[in-house]
């Protein structure tokens, strides 16, 4: 059988392998939905939960086929298909498969279609330098979860700090890298201020969100408060590119 | 049944729902490590091919050694902020920092409960595995459609809002979240701020790394702040 990055054979076993996927997620979302109605919780706040969590994941979404679309340029449709629908990432996967292009005395981009045996060990690599979490988890989360309900029992105003200073650690890194280019300013280079610019945008779109639940009592407009702000954002980050650039 | 709600994950029925988790999770996640590595094997069979040993063993080693170091941390610095089920699924599905927690902590703001609750539990779970639903779907949508696709997806224009979606979601995050948290938010925003200034090589590839010591740096300075009963 002649070898091709976008054989119909590839197609079939990445479809297989990502209906597994889902099927983990459906699964994990019928569990926690029975859980949530046993312990009493109202159908609507699930539901709209739900809806507000599929609302928010469009445009990211968007963002991932887009990943795809280019590296299927180099490595066919079905291969980053099933990286980037399972734990991956544009970058990683570029930075794995030009590590063993090279090591093959090839590279990535070069034009060169791939055989099946470089297919073979890319994707190897890829699968096997970030399998840590797929297996660390199963491993370690039961033991994690334990010592936060120690810590919970023991005192649970402290617990309640360290889980909001996990949330607000995490935050507080992502917006430092919002100010990473920020220097470029004073070499004369504005574009270092866009994602300064696109988050203020967005941080005053929730606020003027907030604003409008409060004024019009509509509790509906927090559910799509984030995503809205998301999408309008990014939709700013057009214009601001274009006159800062 | 508003007992039941209360009640922390240790007791009663949460605990059974919590095992069950735990028991399933562990289940999916090891199936679905055995047929990640089932497609290039599947591969190389029906193809004949075996691979290049050089190749797998310098591309490993320029990979996997960073990527394993990032996975470990990530996943002790996670595991606390997904709670157990969106854990499993989240280490599976992937875009964790920029998809699933931020969805995550959508939820639990919403519905005002803390995540290290019952109620945070299940609806932190509900949200990820909502979010990888839809994306799961609509990457298949995008596949079918690439051809068609390609020409809007690949045009100049839209680049720049692809390009800002980390300061678009962050924006919109942090301003709940540091407004409710304040006292904690001072002093890793300055060492954030300071250091990604300052250091040229912390960048959108270097993010991920920071996010650990961010976390530990907060909780540092929020036990200290505790401890002297400022918070």
């Amino acid at each position: 059988m002649t070898f091709s990055v976008n054989h119909p054979i590839l197609f079939v076993l990445a479809g297989i392998i990502i209906a597994v996927v889902l099927a983990q997620s459906v699964f994990f979302l019928v569990m926690a939905w029975r859980r949530g109605i046993k312990m009493g919780m109202d159908k609507k706040k699930l539901k709209r939960v739900a809806i507000s969590a599929a609302v928010f994941t469009i445009a990211p979404a968007i963002a991932i086929i887009i990943s795809v679309a280019t590296l299927s340029k180099d490595l066919g449709i079905p291969l980053p298909w099933l990286r980037l629908s399972v734990v991956g990432s544009q970058s990683y996967e570029t930075i794995a498969a030009s590590n063993t292009m090279e090591a093959m005395g090839n590279s990535l981009g070069s034009g060169v279609a791939l055989n099946a045996t470089q297919y073979v060990t890319v994707a190897l690599v890829m699968t096997i330098s970030i399998m840590v979490g797929i297996w660390l988890v199963p491993v370690v989360a039961k033991k994690m979860q334990s010592g936060m309900i120690t810590m919970e029992k023991r005192d649970k105003k402290w617990a309640d700090i360290f889980s909001a200073s996990m949330f607000v650690g995490m935050i507080a890194a992502f917006l430092g890298f919002v100010f990473c280019d920020v220097s470029s300013v004073f070499s004369g280079d504005m574009t270092g201020l866009i994602p300064v610019l696109v988050m203020l945008v967005s941080a005053l779109c929730m606020c003027l969100s907030g604003l409008l639940v409060k004024v019009f009592k509509a509790r509906w407009i927090s559910d799509y408060a984030l995503p809205v702000s998301l999408v309008l954002g990014m939709a700013s980050a057009i214009p601001i590119t274009a006159w800062l650039s | 049944m508003n007992n039941e709600m209360n009640c922390s994950i240790a007791t009663g029925t949460g605990e059974n729902y919590m095992n069950s988790v735990h028991r399933w999770g562990r289940i999916w996640n090891l199936s679905v490590m055995i047929i990640l590595f089932a497609f290039p094997v599947a591969v190389g069979l029906i193809f004949r091919a075996l691979p290049d040993l050089k190749g797998l063993g310098l591309g490993l080693l320029a990979t996997a050694p960073m990527y394993w170091a990032v996975g470990i941390v990530e996943t002790f610095t996670y595991i606390p902020m997904l709670g157990a089920g969106g854990s499993y699924l989240s280490f599976v599905t992937g875009n964790i920092s920029n998809l699933k927690l931020p969805c995550a902590l959508n939820a639990l703001d919403q519905a005002g409960v803390k995540g290290n609750s019952d109620e945070g539990e299940v609806l932190s779970t509900i949200a990820i595995a909502v979010s990888s639903i839809v994306t799961t779907l609509i990457i298949v949508l995008g596949v079918v459609l690439l051809i068609p696709l390609r020409p809007l997806l690949e045009n100049p224009v839209l680049d720049p809002a692809f390009a800002q979606i980390l300061p678009a979601l962050f924006g919109a995050l942090g301003v709940v979240f540091v407004s409710r948290n304040w006292k904690i938010s001072i002093a890793p925003i300055v060492l954030m701020l300071i250091l990604f200034i300052s250091i040229p090589a912390l960048n959108s590839g270097t993010v991920g790394i920071m996010v650990p010591v961010s976390v530990i740096f907060t909780l540092i300075v929020s036990r200290i702040m505790y401890k002297k009963g400022w918070l």
